[in-house]
């Protein structure tokens, strides 16, 4: 019971996420929808490691953690860049990948 | 000692004792409510700030006035257990960590003093700060910066003790790097969150020692986990610790409160954390923060007692580290143009005192002189801010922009020179009742080399404090406090905090046409209450007129008696026995500490109290008026008179030459710790990275390379012209019509792609679900 209820919220904060990865123009805004995603995926190791009882899904979710403040870290490096070289961090402005 | 079959007398716990978590609370919750709606608010977020500090202080004052009638519930030689109570936080594989509140005398008077500071401090900066432009956050961060404080006061157990300690850590970032415009206040913030940290890493480790080390036995015999301070405590003084896993544990422990107290090697934080506004400077300096370090020694006594074996007949690493940090403080006191800065090295030198009287076994004394200290400095830093911010026009230098302000400024005057004083150690002031104490206490357990540092402490104490009292209020007006506008050398500050004063310009004390004159109300009002206090709290335990005056010693003291069985307000028969082994050997002497206990545990270790001499004291009296004696004369002729003996005397004189440049390069500590530690590993670091990527990565690679370009000739002729390129030549007309029909997809804008990706992921999961059922 519990352990979806913790799934559910897991699912929102994922849904929440990704639609900030779409919908957002800010650079940094996207990178925290990400970290948003990182999370719900936590929460669903956390909710699975509760129902199993062992302490492997905490270890994962640490993990995750750790990784996720190194993206973080070059993520906004890359923006910090960005900024520098075209003044503005809008994701609009970025089409040059255009095919 | 008690018998097992001796009656308890069932202790009092009222609603502030059993409800005193809700003081770090309530702070935690104004600080949420000034983040988001503070800038809406007609104040700006201040009143919120200002009344949940005052809600604590109600908390604060009822606990310590219900833990006043618990003790007085007690029989003589009945142990005052604590009002604990602990929730589930979280579970992880089976463990359980709790968090809670562990409210004893320690908790109690710590608890009201950082509640009362903060609040008057707020007040403080209600005008102080009028006009600045992160106002708002700045409420924010002072108020979470006290409830984080709270919170360590009264956990229960490490980890939240550690949240606290943490959490403090970062408001003093943010407040010191207040106005981080200015290059040099980030910098200050960085360095002072950066030296912390060092010393964290020790708490951390500290405290997972201590876990593995004792868990086992809490859990069996007391039922609480290895980070419970009450297990811990019992612990250490059950004879059963190693006694190396003991020592380490305590001196890890010992470096934290290094780096967050500004002992000796780590202090170099503390005076450079001046560049936050000057209310932080008070509140970070009297009862939050540094007082943090100590605190943490006077909380986990036992495991410090048995670890570092206090009290036994050679000295401790408490004791020395504290002792050198008393004198080379001090001394660097002599040599600051600024006035907050000669106030922080003072505050490293108490907090040496503070840690010296814990190392020596007199930890009453020096809890009392946390609750001293704290009204006595944060009385002195918030005259400075006054005089800065009424007089000097936001300067802090002394000899430029000071001088002759008692004319101008009498209750801050009268406020400075009480609490000058009582920081000096002047009979009926409260730092002569606190220092004294701990000097007294250190030559009563044996250690007369540390009495007599303590006392050359006093010393230059008296003769720095005076030599400040001097330059600022005595003499000729010079600079701005004579009236003058010395435009740009005026500091960053000025700018930056008072930048939207023209829209507040109705509030007198920017009148800065009048010239130096006293602040406002808001702002002399804490100072006088804590000068008030500065000359009256060392009543709370006023060793010298007698037994019945030693208030603190009743109330606060934890009283080092075996306790066998717990009674509990709950009624009779709630009360449960401690099942405890007889562990084996153990010291002999007295019941706690020095022997294992037989039939129960010991929360805390038997220590000795000197006895009051009217000899003693007047001995320190003599030295602290010879202080403020010389120092006058000298200041006198030195910086009134100009007295061509001495001016320029660091010029002529070699040693005085060579002393000033040690002093003025503060032991080229800051030199040592930027070039000897970051540059020496940040150095070698990137030279052997670069050997690696040139020798190592490059070899590998043009090796790489030349075999690559021999198998790639006869790949070339022989396979890909013939072979290859017909197919190659098929495929990319195949390729190029299915790229221009998906070219549009390819738009560039990272959200499409984003929302591809998605889609797919999706899809791919419904195809999996799918298969799956």
């Amino acid at each position: 019971m519990l352990t979806s209820q913790f799934l559910l919220l897991g699912a929102i904060l994922f849904c929440i996420g990704v639609y900030g990865v779409i919908a957002r123009k800010n650079a940094v805004l996207v990178l925290m929808s990400i970290e948003l995603i990182l999370n719900s995926v936590n929460i669903n190791l956390l909710a699975f490691a509760l129902r199993n009882g062992s302490a492997d899904g905490h270890t994962f979710a640490l993990y995750i953690i750790a990784v996720a403040a190194a993206e973080v870290g070059v993520g906004l490096a890359l923006v910090l860049l960005i900024y520098r070289n075209r003044r503005s961090i809008g994701l609009d402005e970025l089409s040059e990948m255009r095919g | 000692m008690l018998a097992a079959s001796e009656v308890l007398s069932p202790l009092r716990d009222g609603w502030f004792l059993q409800n005193a978590w809700l003081a770090p609370v309530v702070p935690t919750i104004g600080f949420a409510f000034i983040i988001l709606f503070g800038k809406r608010l007609p104040k700006k977020g201040s009143e919120v700030g200002v009344i949940s500090m005052l809600a604590s202080l109600v908390l604060a004052s009822g606990a310590a006035w219900q833990w006043i009638q618990r003790v007085g519930d007690a029989g003589e030689e009945q142990f005052v257990s604590p009002v604990i109570r602990t929730w589930t936080w979280w579970q992880s594989g089976g463990m359980e960590f709790t968090i809670g509140q562990h409210i004893d005398g320690l908790t109690v008077v710590v608890l009201f003093v950082v509640a009362f500071i903060s609040t008057l401090v707020q007040v403080y900066s209600l005008e102080y700060l009028r006009g600045d432009r992160r106002y708002t956050h700045f409420f924010a961060a002072l108020t979470l910066f006290s409830a984080g404080m709270l919170a360590m006061v009264i956990a229960e157990d490490m980890i939240l003790f550690l949240l606290g300690w943490e959490i403090m850590g970062l408001c003093s970032f943010m407040l010191i790097g207040h106005w981080w415009e200015d290059g040099a206040n980030s910098r200050a913030a960085l360095k002072a969150f950066f030296t912390v940290r060092t010393g964290d890493v020790g708490l951390l480790v500290g405290i997972s020692i201590l876990f593995f080390a004792a868990n086992e036995w809490t859990t069996t015999n007391l039922g609480v986990s290895g980070f419970s301070i009450r297990g811990l405590s019992a612990w250490a003084l059950s004879g059963e610790p190693n006694s190396t896993v003991i020592l380490v544990a305590a001196i890890a422990l010992f470096i934290a409160a290094i780096g967050k107290s500004g002992q000796f090697p780590l202090h170099t934080w503390l005076p450079d954390a001046m560049a936050g506004p000057t209310p932080v400077s008070s509140l970070l300096h009297s009862s939050t923060m540094v007082v943090a370090g100590v605190f943490l020694v006077a909380r986990l006594y036992p495991v410090f007692f048995t670890g570092l074996d206090i009290l036994g007949p050679s000295s401790n690493v408490i004791m020395i580290i504290a002792a050198i940090t008393i004198v080379t403080a001090a001394a660097l006191a002599f040599v600051q143009t600024d006035i907050k800065r000669v106030l922080a090295y003072s505050t490293v030198s108490q907090l040496g005192y503070m840690m010296l009287g814990l190392g020596a076994g007199a930890w009453l004394p020096a809890v009392f002189h946390i609750f001293t200290h704290a009204f006595f400095k944060a009385c002195l830093f918030l005259s400075a801010g006054s005089i800065s911010h009424s007089a000097s026009h936001h300067s802090f230098d002394m000899k430029k922009d000071m001088g002759g302000l008692r004319k101008h400024m009498p209750i801050t005057f009268a406020a400075w020179t009480v609490s000058t004083l009582a920081l000096c150690g002047v009979f009926p002031f409260s730092g002569f009742f606190s220092k004294d104490e701990i000097i007294d206490n250190v030559g009563g357990n044996g250690y007369t080399f540390f009495m007599v540092v303590g006392l050359g402490g006093a010393f230059l104490t008296a003769a720095y404090m005076t030599r400040a009292t001097y330059l600022t209020f005595f003499g000729e007006s010079r600079g701005a406090a004579a009236g003058e506008h010395g435009g740009d050398e005026h500091d960053a500050h000025a700018h930056d905090a008072h930048d939207g004063d023209n829209a507040t310009a109705t509030h007198d004390s920017h009148d800065t046409h009048r010239g130096p004159h006293e602040s406002g109300v808001l702002i002399t009002a804490p100072i006088a209450i804590l000068a008030v206090l500065a000359i009256f709290s060392g009543l709370f335990n006023a060793t010298p007129f007698g037994e019945s005056w030693e208030y603190m010693k009743k109330w606060v003291e934890p009283r080092a008696v075996e306790v066998i069985s717990e009674s509990h307000s709950g009624g009779p028969g709630e009360a449960f026995v401690l099942a405890v082994p007889n562990a084996e050997s153990g010291y002999s002497d007295s019941p706690c500490g020095k022997e294992t206990p037989k039939d129960g545990v010991c929360y805390a270790p038997q220590v000795n109290h000197a006895k009051f001499k009217w000899s003693k004291a007047l001995l320190s009296l003599a030295i602290v008026f010879a202080g403020i004696a010389i120092s006058w004369m000298l200041s006198a002729a030195f910086y009134g008179r100009r007295d061509p003996r001495l001016v320029g005397l660091t010029e002529r004189n070699v040693i005085a030459r060579t002393g000033y440049r040690l002093l003025a390069n503060k032991y080229y500590l800051d030199r040592l710790y930027e070039r000897g530690i970051v540059s020496a590993i940040v150095g070698p670091l990137a030279r052997s990275a670069y050997w690696f990527n040139q020798q190592v990565l490059d070899g590998i690679l043009h090796a790489v390379a030349r075999v690559s370009r021999a198998a790639a000739q006869v790949v070339y002729r022989d396979i890909d012209q013939r072979l290859v390129d017909g197919a190659v030549n098929a495929s990319a007309d195949v390729t190029k019509a299915a790229g221009t029909t998906v070219q549009p997809i390819q738009s560039g804008r990272v959200g499409h792609y984003g929302a591809l990706l998605f889609a797919t992921a999706a899809v791919a999961a419904l195809v999996f679900v799918i298969l799956n059922t």
